[in-house]
Parts: C-alpha cells; structure tokens; sequence
C-alpha cells in the first residue's frame, strides 16, 4: 500500500488501472491512454500530480541560497508569480533533480520537486540550507491538479469564481498568481497550454469534480508520459540523472553562466566539462519502420554501440515511435541503428521536440 | 473481474487456446492480459508454416507502455494469422477472444490436456 493523494478515492470511483509510482498509488489510465493522450491535444485534460512534492523556501537569505542551490539564477526572477525551471545540481554537476521553483518575494519562493525523489532532494536542500537564514518547509496539505490542452484555460477558467477569473486574467506562460485559495500556474509537461493548480488537499475533490463537469477528462501517469515525450521533455531518473550534467541532458539553457560572479553548486564541474569537451548528448530519434524505440535499446552507428535509448514510446499523435537517446558527442549521423528487440531498425535522428500545440514537428 | 470463457484452454503466460477440431487450434492473448498491457499498438505476427516448439517466443504484442512477448502454447505448426491486427492491433483490447485473436496453428498432438481449463486460469490470475 503506497501513499495516497487528496484524489485517490476519485480516481478508484472512476474505475482507474492503479500502480505504484515512487511510493504513491497512482491512476496509469482511466480506460484508454491513447484517448487521454488525444484529450490532452485536442481539447483538454488533466492531472493528479499532487504526489509531487512542494517546498517553501522562506527567510531573508531565500534569495542567495536559491542563487547557490540552482543552476539557474532566480535573480531572473523580478514580477510576483513567476516560474524558473532548472536543474538542482551535485558537486559533479549531475542532476540530483529537475525543478521548479516560484518567485513570491525575495524572502519567499515556492519550489516543486519530483516526487521520486523527494527524500533525497529534501535531504540536500536541507544541508545546503544550513549556510543560510532560510527555512525549507514541505508543504503536504496541497493537492496539484495540471489541466492541459488547447481548451484547458477555458475550462478551467469556467470552474473558478469571478474573482478567481480575475485572479488570472492573462496571466502570461510560466506565471503564477493567487486565485482566493488556489495558486494557479501556466505551466505543465505536456507541450500543450493550461494551469498547473496548486488547492488545499480538503478542496481537491471538489474542483477535480468540477472540471470532470466542465468537460476535462481524466488523465493517467501514461497518458502523461506519452505527452512529455512528444513535446520532448525530460523525465528524471532516465533522461536524466546524478550521473548526467545539464549540457548532456539538453539543459543548457538551463545554467545560468552570468554572472560570472555567481557561485553555485556544480558550477566548477560544469566548467571543466565545456572545456574539456562535453562527452555526450542527448537526441531525438524518429523510427522509420515497423517497432517501438524502449528505455535501454542500443544506438549503433557503423556497427558500434554508440548510445542508448532514454525514453521511447508510440507517439500516439504522430503514429510513429519516438525517442530520446544519450549519444557520444561526436555522433553527427543523420541517422542511427537502434536495437529494437531482435531486429536494427533505422531511426532518423532529428531535435528532441516531436510534437508542439497538437501538431506534429516530425 | 476480466471474463475468462469457460471453453477455452489457457497457459500461464497469459495466451488463450481454442479447439478448432482436427488438431488446429486458434490462439490470442486473454482479457487480462491485455488489461495489463493496456492499448495495443503494433502487433508482430509469427510467420505461416512455421514450426514451433512449446513455449517458443514467436509473436510480439506492443502496447504503449510495453513490448510482451507471445509464447507457443503447443508444439505444432502456425497455419493462419489475423492480419486485421496489422492494421486495427487495438482488436486486441475490443475483443480479445474473437476478432482479436493471433493465429491459428496444426498441433503435433490432438492433446490439450496439459493445458489449463478456465476455473485454474481464474486461480492462477487470482495469485498475482
């Protein structure tokens, strides 16, 4: 018996194929993947993501700490409400988790960490913390429900008071704002537009059922697997890792570098590994043929084992199988052999963004 | 609870088995097993006339989530396969037990004893 969300009595009402996800009895789908998949582009969708761990980053050193802590510099951070993602690094400079993190005040941010990772990311935040006057508080009575697709705000907006609707009335991408006793933000994992809710765990159920009655369906941990890899996004733990730096990962953008001035942690690491030439990347791979690209299958150029499949799937808006695979840096085919089952197949190797706003980039 | 049809034979790797009379049996994968797969996308059928052992690996249904391997539960030889699955492998999860079955083969021995009846089928699931 793993841990349950605010949602979990809905989610078994709605008849939903329970596993275990990092701890947490989590809904994999409600039916059909494929259709909650096709929700999520063609009209709206949602999420329980409350198993995701939130943290409140509070004291008068919020702000130096966050600047260490992150590969990202939270001094971008200027206007209430707005997001940062970014790494959370180790000494090495690998990925102890991916992140993100909310601007509130200077003496106040909202960060929000994988849930599989929880105990360790809690752990180093903790002893980071020590060299300064922050505390790190989780934040266990919220529920997060992310509402996706192209009809998400509308829907989503539909449920809310008119003071809520006033609340976030255009707010802008990777913003949020307080809405009475909601924290609504435009973010998500799926490539499409829509919030990501944070709500008090005792008010979940409410607004899950509402959305369900404005028309937003239900959505599983597959069907949410299946959009972030379309829209090529990382997930942690095999995209990415302790053992992977940022710029193996295709989050460069994602370190800040200026100012120079600025020490965080990995920084060092990171640095000596532009210098010395970084090792290995991370592609996306259109399978040109019958198969399905999986986690672990071998990349092969001119019968060497070149890489390694991260993610694969069936990219249920494109119909064809996708994939993220870390490759030595020195690969410029522009195709690959990946070992599917018994059989190498041709892949195509193209940029790691598959699908965008329901249309397919492939 | 998924249906497990009271005149089929079964195997614990989740294939149902069904006497077509004179050594040919039609084979699919069971209600269950497509639950745990969940949406079929792309079926890899094994090759006509060919000869298989009991238990070869001779077939792949691929989900979205995951590749499963599909075992011979006879010894015998394939003689037909369902190549609507090419096109529509989601018949699989429709209808498991009828227009989503796999292939049909000639067993070596008419003898399908050594097969699972419905009742140890629902016992062995039960287990998981």
């Amino acid at each position: 018996m793993g841990s349950k969300t605010p949602l979990y009595q809905a989610h078994v009402d709605a008849e939903a194929r329970i596993v275990d996800f990092g701890g947490w009895d989590m809904p994999l789908n409600y039916g059909s993947q494929i259709d909650e998949h096709a929700a999520v582009r063609g009209t709206a969708g949602m999420f329980d993501v409350s198993h995701m761990t939130i943290v409140e980053i509070k004291g008068s050193e919020a702000k130096p700490y966050l600047q260490y802590l992150l590969a990202n510099d939270v001094a971008k951070l200027q206007e209430s409400g707005k997001a940062l993602y970014t790494g959370m690094l180790n000494e090495d400079g690998g990925v102890i988790d991916d992140l993100i993190v909310y601007y509130l005040n200077d003496a106040h941010y909202r960060v929000v960490v994988n849930a599989a990772t929880r105990e360790k990311d809690l752990a180093w935040l903790e002893n980071v913390a020590q060299q300064f006057d922050v505390s790190v508080e989780e934040r266990s009575d919220l529920a997060i429900i992310a509402v996706q697709g192209p009809e998400a705000i509308e829907k989503a907006q539909s449920v809310m008071t008119d003071e809520q609707k006033e609340a976030v009335a255009g707010l802008k991408p990777f913003v949020a704002a307080y809405a009475g006793d909601l924290f609504v933000a435009r973010t998500g994992y799926t490539g499409e537009d829509g919030y990501e809710i944070l709500v008090p765990d005792n008010k979940a159920i409410e607004l899950w059922s509402a959305l369900v009655e404005a028309g937003v369906k239900p959505c599983g941990l597959a069907a949410r697997d299946t959009l972030r890899l379309e829209a090529g996004m990382n997930l942690y733990g095999h995209d990415m890792d302790e053992t992977v730096s940022p710029l193996e990962a295709n989050m460069g953008w994602t370190i800040a570098w200026e100012p120079e001035g600025r020490d965080f942690v990995g920084r060092k690491a990171l640095t000596e590994q532009k210098a010395n030439g970084i090792p290995r990347k991370l592609i996306g791979l259109v399978l040109d043929g019958k198969g399905i690209m999986r986690e672990g299958q071998e990349v092969v150029v001119n019968d060497e084992v070149v890489g390694v499949v991260t993610s694969g799937t069936m990219s249920p808006t494109t119909g064809k199988s996708i994939a993220m695979a870390r490759v030595q840096r020195s690969v410029d085919a522009e195709e690959v052999l990946v070992q599917v089952r018994k059989k190498q197949i041709p892949a195509k190797v193209v940029k790691p963004s598959f699908v965008r706003k329901g249309k397919s980039l492939i | 609870m998924s249906q497990i049809p009271a005149e089929l034979k079964y195997v614990s790797s989740h294939e149902w088995i069904r006497d077509e009379g004179d050594g040919i049996v039609t084979v699919g994968i069971t209600e269950h097993a497509q639950e745990l797969l969940g949406d079929v996308v792309f079926v890899e059928a094994p090759e006509v006339d060919s000869e298989v052992d009991v238990e070869d690996e001779i077939a792949v249904v691929e989900s979205v989530k995951a590749a499963s391997d599909i075992y011979a539960p006879l010894a015998g030889t394939i003689t037909e396969v369902n190549e609507e699955l090419e096109d529509s492998p989601e018949l699989i999860n429709s209808d498991p037990y009828g227009d989503g079955w796999m292939f049909k083969m000639k067993i070596d021995s008419g003898d399908l004893d050594s097969l699972m009846s419905a009742e140890d089928y629902a016992e062995e699931i039960a287990d998981e």
